[in-house]
């Protein structure tokens, strides 16, 4: 059994990406007291979880707060949970953010993996993505990375924005993987409800990749990515070796507990999801009655279950236990839907091997319709 | 003994829309035709699916009570009637019943294209017309306009015309007053033998049929031993009586009125539309004219979705027949779909219908057959066999000749649209035509053509090409000569037989390539891509291809995201099931359907 992994959401940014559905605000003035709404949410769950080897700062934009902030919020998880010391402490970067100073109290507060948001290195990409920061404010920001003493990061990449042809995104990948970082992830663009970017899509503003160029996008950029080195570990994540994949990730695809805290942030232990209120009023509210800030939930069903076991499965290189999944559904996938499994292999979208059921890189194209022919 | 004098028999016609219910509403209101507790909006469309799409499917009657200005009492009876082709003959019954008509025009949009189609209707039973101008409480109200038009385009006189505000209740007593001045008493004599002419059946669960009829002449009452003219059967008549917002007993119906009998008649199939009601001891001498057997001409087969859901349909089609004597049904089976029913329907809008009620009211998802008419096939050993169903055509080689059925089309319209109509006839491969003109304006066609090319879109593009002005009405005339193949559709390389068809030589290729290219629209992709072809025995005569799935939306799969993909997928699974396998192929349900759709929709 697999230790639970801690997810803490800084729900403030300085500007708003117009992609970006993730809940968070502009309005700064609620920092600290979001910060020690945090810290008061933690005691709540001290019952229910005590240990966690992954912790994971993400947002909105965690590289806004200082320092002093920061440490607030990691020694109160020391304090309330065990973290054991080869932990994986992450936290999200925007490239703007932050001098060589900054990056190396990171290091000393304890967190020792990055993920950088440089989403291109193109600068009509970054003006279309509406990001705050430049291309040289990706390099400087490798830059103190790397000399500040992080050995685990990685950089976040989008595809697919208008006006990139597969030329273009390859400049990208090519100057990514130059820097050689540990970790890559490679997002195609996705038009979210109800984001800016959503609207102007709607009114026809912009054309998106059809689904050949989107293909021809993913597998390139598969392909490229491995012959340089790296393992395409997760539809969208590639990693130089597997000291560098994310740990906290991988607990969201296979069904190990997590703790989401923070105003928007989702949780899952034993079969049971719950999810905080998307507003810092009501979060704040609610913990000031000490109550837990909880928006919403819902119990699995054994099929809800199924469902995400192979959804989240073949979208990794690992794939399914067969094993593990016939013991746990009831269902033994190679006997009872052995016409679909052969049809799906001599299509070239899985291959079993090792008692494992994997997506090759077609599958991993294909994932979510693959979950559905089981 | 009521005085036929102070009978009025009236329908109200109009353009969709112009305030047709909306009116007879008021009329009902106004006379005390109901108690406020009892009155539902549009109480004549108590259908759900007629009032949601806007149409009358049965003819509903109603009888007022109207103290008219000069004292008098007078009895009102309002007939509704349905409007479309496939119910044609039930509005022509319902038309001559009555002796005249409110002919009803939206002040702001004018006489539109039903309200002429109707018009030449009530021409054609020599019905008093009254115009009346409704919803003149709109802003956009131009009744100046529409007195033009009723003079220019309908050639009515303008002196005749009324106004009012169904919706607001304005000039509905005007109204009343003109039904009773204007619209003529019904004629005909109490002492002759009975004769009554049958315009609507409906079944109650209590009661049994309940037979809607326009006494002619005579009088029947509880007692009478009556005999259907052209049903041939006898029956003892139980109660007659009034429609009122309910049935309402009386002793006796006599010539002039219209009201309902009972008579101990099991099923609704008993009661023939357009058929005369005379007494067994003293009979009239013969039928009142205008009867048609009313028989289904297209056909299709149903199916449940769910092989589970079989016996659940059988009793739904059971129930749904009480109500409607036009629709027969026999079992029938397919190979792709399994166990289901061939059903006869009188169009196009009545299989729509029939679909529609069997799947809201009794919950059941149905997939169809390809619709089609009957042929006349004779074999080489002469034997002659009527084959409407794909799967009992039999092998080409044994067919000596192959028939297909020919209707006569009267079409009215403005002058206008000759030459487009023309052009759609001619392409539904019409022949003798004939041209005459009925009034100033006015065009009347006349075209010889094969039903199926008429059932399957003829009619909507009718409309669409004579901007809906044109009315058209059609009979079955006889067999012809035709060169007929049986289209296969195979998917992925297996026969689909539930998509076969029967068709002319000359439009096989047509009509396989289409039905190829609508396959493909309503097929979703999958795994594997998907191979579709058109065959007429072992050759292919069309073919398209559905390419393969290759790539997801693949959204982040992070803490919050998961639960939304989760409900993303759970319901494109529920989606699939609502899909029937043919092979590893998903089908869903309206591609069946969507076949037969032609280009222009």
């Amino acid at each position: 059994m697999n230790l639970p992994g801690l997810y803490i959401h800084i729900p403030f940014c300085r500007t708003k990406c117009p992609y970006c559905h993730f809940y968070s605000t502009t309005d700064l003035t609620a920092v600290d007291l979001i910060i020690s709404s945090i810290v008061r949410e933690m005691e709540l769950y001290t019952a229910e979880f005590d240990t966690f080897d992954t912790v994971y700062i993400g947002g909105g934009t965690p590289s806004l707060l200082t320092i002093p902030q920061l440490e607030t919020i990691l020694s109160a998880v020391r304090k309330r949970f065990l973290v054991p010391p080869d932990g994986e402490i992450t936290i999200e970067v925007n490239p703007a953010d932050g001098d060589l100073a900054w990056y190396r109290s990171l290091k000393d507060l304890g967190f020792n993996r990055l993920h950088l948001g440089v989403q291109s290195f193109s600068e009509a990409a970054l003006a279309f993505l509406g990001r705050r920061h430049r291309a040289s404010d990706a390099f400087a920001a490798l830059d103190n990375t790397v000399r500040a003493g992080f050995e685990n990061f990685g950089l976040d990449l989008i595809y697919g924005i208008p006006g990139q042809d597969l030329q273009s995104w390859r400049k990208s990948l090519t100057c990514a993987v130059s820097l050689a970082p540990p970790h890559l992830s490679a997002y195609q663009l996705a038009i979210e409800e109800e984001t800016p970017l959503c609207h102007s899509y709607r009114r026809g503003s912009f054309a998106i990749p059809d689904e050949d160029a989107s293909l021809a996008f993913f597998l390139e950029t598969s392909a490229y990515l491995e012959r340089s080195g790296y393992r395409h570990y997760e539809v969208s994540n590639y990693a130089k070796s597997s000291g560098s994949k994310s740990r906290h990730n991988q607990k969201y695809w296979d069904h190990t507990p997590y703790l989401g805290i923070g105003p928007g942030a989702h949780s899952f232990k034993d079969g049971r999801r719950w999810w905080n209120h998307r507003s810092i009023e009501s979060y704040v509210n609610d913990l000031a009655s000490e109550k837990p800030p909880v928006a919403g939930d819902e119990t699995l069903t054994r099929d809800d279950l199924r469902l995400e076991t192979l959804f989240m499965g073949l979208r990794t290189a690992r794939g399914i236990d067969i094993a593990s999944f016939r013991l746990q559904f009831g269902d033994d996938l190679p006997k009872e839907r052995s016409a679909i499994i052969q049809s799906l292999i001599a299509g070239g979208f899985i291959v079993i091997g090792d008692g494992r059921m994997s997506p090759t890189r077609r599958g991993l194209a294909v994932a979510d319709q693959l979950a559905l022919t089981f | 003994m009521r005085n036929m004098d102070y009978i009025r028999n009236f329908s109200i016609i109009a353009h969709i829309d112009h305030g047709k219910s909306t009116l007879a509403d008021r009329l009902i209101q106004h006379t005390g035709g109901c108690d406020a507790r009892n009155f539902q909006d549009q109480i004549l469309d108590n259908m759900d699916i007629e009032r949601e799409r806007g149409i009358t499917i049965k003819s509903q009657a109603i009888s007022l009570p109207y103290t008219a200005r000069d004292g008098k009492t007078y009895n009102l009876n309002l007939i509704d009637t349905p409007g479309h082709v496939d119910f044609s003959y039930e509005v022509s019954r319902s038309l001559a019943s009555c002796e005249g008509v409110l002919l009803l025009i939206d002040a702001a949009q004018g006489v539109q294209a039903q309200t002429l189609a109707n018009l030449y209707l009530a021409m054609e039973h020599d019905l008093e017309i009254i115009p009346v101008i409704n919803k003149i409480d709109l802003p956009s109200a131009d009744v100046e306009r529409v007195i033009e038009q009723i003079d220019s385009e309908l050639g009515l006189d303008t002196d005749t015309h009324l106004k009012c505000s169904a919706k607001e209740g304005t000039g509905i007593e005007d109204i009343l007053e003109a039904i009773v001045q204007r619209i003529p008493p019904p004629s005909g004599t109490p002492e002759a033998p009975l004769s009554a002419l049958i315009f609507d059946a409906q079944y109650d669960p209590f009661r049994g049929t309940v037979i809607h009829c326009r006494i002619m002449d005579g009088v029947v009452q509880s007692g009478d031993i009556i005999r259907f003219m052209y049903g041939g059967a006898t029956y003892k008549v139980e109660e007659v009586g009034h429609f009122l917002l309910s049935r309402r007993k009386r002793d006796r119906l006599a010539a002039g009125e219209v009201g309902y009998i009972i008579a101990g008649v099991k099923t609704i199939s008993d009661v023939r539309t357009g058929d005369t009601i005379t007494l067994e001891n003293r009979p009239c001498n013969k039928p009142l004219p205008g009867f048609k057997e009313v028989k289904p001409v297209v056909f299709a087969s149903i199916y449940p979705i769910a092989s589970d859901d079989y016996e659940d349909l059988a009793v739904a089609l059971e129930k749904y027949k009480l109500n409607d004597a036009s629709f027969v049904y026999e079992k029938d089976a397919s190979v792709a779909l399994g166990q289901g029913f061939r059903c006869g329907f009188l169009g196009l809008l009545h299989l729509d219908i029939v679909q529609e009620r069997l799947e809201r009211e009794y919950d059941q998802s149905l997939i169809l057959s390809v619709p089609s008419v009957r042929f006349r096939l004779t074999l080489k050993d002469d034997t002659v066999l009527y084959v409407d169903n794909p799967s009992h055509y039999p092998p080409q080689m044994s067919i000596a000749k192959g028939e297909e059925p020919y209707i006569r089309a009267s079409m009215m319209m403005p002058e206008r649209y000759l030459g487009a109509v023309m052009k759609l006839c001619q392409e539904k491969r019409g022949m003798n035509s004939s041209l005459n003109y009925p009034g100033p304006g006015r065009a009347e066609l006349i075209y010889e053509m094969p039903l199926s090319e008429v059932i399957y879109d003829f009619y909507d593009r009718f409309k669409s090409v004579s901007q809906g002005y044109g009315s058209f009405d059609y009979e079955l005339i006889d067999f012809r000569d035709s060169n007929l193949v049986l289209i296969d559709i195979l998917v992925n390389g297996e026969k689909v037989d539930a998509l076969s068809q029967i068709v002319h030589r000359d439009r096989a290729r047509a009509c396989g390539l289409q039905a190829c290219e609508r396959l493909k629209e309503e097929i979703p992709k999958q795994m594997f891509k998907i191979a579709l072809q058109a065959a007429i025995g072992g050759e292919i005569i069309a073919r398209t291809t559905i390419s393969a799935f290759r790539k997801d939306v693949t959204a982040k799969c992070y803490g919050g995201d998961i639960s939304r993909k989760r409900k993303l997928l759970e319901k494109q699974k529920k989606g699939k099931k609502r899909m029937k396998m043919i092979g590893n192929v998903s089908i869903p349900q309206s591609a069946f359907l969507a076949v037969l759709k032609s280009d222009t929709d």
